[in-house]
């Protein structure tokens, strides 16, 4: 039905939608020559330069933004190593102090070791030294207070002095024997 | 709906002095000669509609152009919402056309001519919707041959310049085909290749927009003469054929788009297919 209506209103028409006018291919063909030639020319030389320039730069700047994280990271890893050279140090230092504080307690142990063996001869040898002292006073003591009483015993016959020292040395010699 | 109908053709063959229906006919795409008659140069509506949308898509592409130029200049790096726009649509036809069928290389040796042929089409295409001029540029099958005629050139100087003698060779004679066989193949395949391409390149633009513009028309003269003309009952008919008009309308849109991209695309692929190296 509107087949019929276009054909109806259509008859009688000479023209033929499919064959170009001169003018038409003329229009046409400067329409699209000048058109070639501004996106040719003008338009694409800029979009590209445009387009490049942009991933130039987004290059440029990532570039610029790796170099910069690496030299944070290596400096990073320099303060990472100076606090690791701080650390050992500081443990190297107490290791020494622990080794001197160690040393220094041994030579001061010796030395009051070696002063209470000091204080222990010295009193030994005074304690001998009395004990001496008193064995020779208690001997001549008892010497003469055993001859006073054997005399006073014995009488007059052990007044010889030599002879009671002898006796009381002989004495005083076997009661020493006894006691060893 | 018939009665509608026949109501219309009455009033067709009628053509009432008072305004009745005109139905669309293929003197739509003749109107009348506005200057130098007869020259090479003969001016119409339709020749002042394809410069004048010459003059729009140099403006356009102009002020694009002026922005892409500061922007390297100044180095401005983010475009701005006009400038996006304009970058998105140059590098539809260079990544999704260009690039895709010919890679890098070849998509950029041929991408002026592409680019040209894409945004002139759609330009052309566009103006059948466009209120006051509602007819498109390219419904006058010139500009079609042209540009077809341009694809022919192209994709067969691609091939020659790349093969040689051997690009016709191998087009007319497949690889792989019994000798005997290019009794019936060698003819077929210079049609399909040598005669069809242009010719259906053109038509099926020219026809797309012709077709595209009578429905138009068909549709919102239907509607003026169901307001104005019918009686009654009948006036309700022209809502009907106004939404239809309006769906049209908005079709067309799609259409005048999808046309540009088809014709592009298939141009790229016939220079892709010369450009091969297998035949």
């Amino acid at each position: 039905m509107i087949s019929s209506i276009i054909v109806a209103a259509a008859e009688g028409e000479a023209k033929n939608p499919l064959l170009p006018a001169i003018y038409d291919i003329v229009w046409s063909s400067v329409v699209f020559a000048i058109l070639l030639v501004f996106f040719w020319f003008k338009v694409l030389p800029n979009f590209k330069k445009n387009l490049d320039a942009r991933t130039e730069a987004i290059e440029g700047r990532l570039a610029a933004a790796e170099k910069a994280q690496a030299e944070a990271a290596a400096k990073t890893a320099n303060i990472e190593a100076e606090q690791a050279a701080a650390r050992a140090d500081a443990s190297q230092i107490r290791d020494e102090a622990r080794a001197e504080a160690a040393v220094i307690g041994v030579e001061i142990k010796e030395a009051a070791q070696a002063e209470a063996a000091r204080l222990i001869a010295s009193a030994k040898a005074q304690i001998e030294a009395e004990t001496q002292a008193a064995l020779v006073s208690l001997r001549a003591e008892v010497g003469s207070l055993a001859v006073d009483l054997a005399s006073s015993v014995v009488g007059e016959s052990l007044k010889n002095d030599k002879l009671a020292a002898n006796v009381v040395d002989s004495f005083l010699a076997e009661l020493e024997t006894k006691k060893k | 709906m018939i009665n509608a109908l026949s109501l219309l053709t009455q009033a067709a063959y009628a053509e009432a002095s008072d305004g009745g229906f005109s139905a669309p006919s293929i003197d739509e795409f003749y109107p009348q000669v506005i200057a130098f008659q007869g020259t090479w140069f003969e001016l119409d509506r339709i020749m002042l509609i394809r410069l004048l949308v010459m003059t729009a898509l140099i403006v356009l592409f102009w002020l694009w152009s002026s922005k892409f130029k500061k922007s390297y200049k100044n180095n401005i790096l983010v475009p701005s919402r006009f400038q996006l726009m304009g970058e998105i649509s140059l590098n539809f036809v260079r990544k999704n056309i260009a690039h895709e069928q010919l890679g890098e290389k070849d998509g950029e040796r041929f991408l002026p001519l592409l680019t040209t042929i894409f945004f002139l089409i759609l330009g052309m295409n566009i103006t059948g919707i466009i209120p006051f001029l509602n007819i498109a540029g390219t419904s006058r099958i010139g500009l079609p041959v042209v540009l077809a005629a341009v694809a022919y050139v192209t994709f067969i100087y691609a091939g020659v310049r790349k093969h040689r003698m051997k690009f016709f060779t191998a087009n007319l004679f497949p690889a792989g085909v019994p000798k005997a066989f290019y009794v019936l193949v060698t003819p077929i395949e210079f049609l399909s290749t040598f005669i069809l391409r242009p010719v259906t390149l053109a038509l099926r633009l020219t026809m797309n927009m012709i077709a595209g513009h009578l429905l138009l028309v068909l549709c919102f003269s239907a509607t003026q003469f169901f307001f104005f003309n019918a009686e009654g009952f009948f006036k309700l008919f022209g809502a009907g054929t106004f939404v239809f008009g309006f769906a049209f309308t908005v079709f067309e849109i799609l259409v005048s788009f999808l046309q540009a991209y088809v014709f592009t695309l298939l141009t790229t692929v016939y220079i892709q297919l010369a450009l091969a190296d297998e035949h």
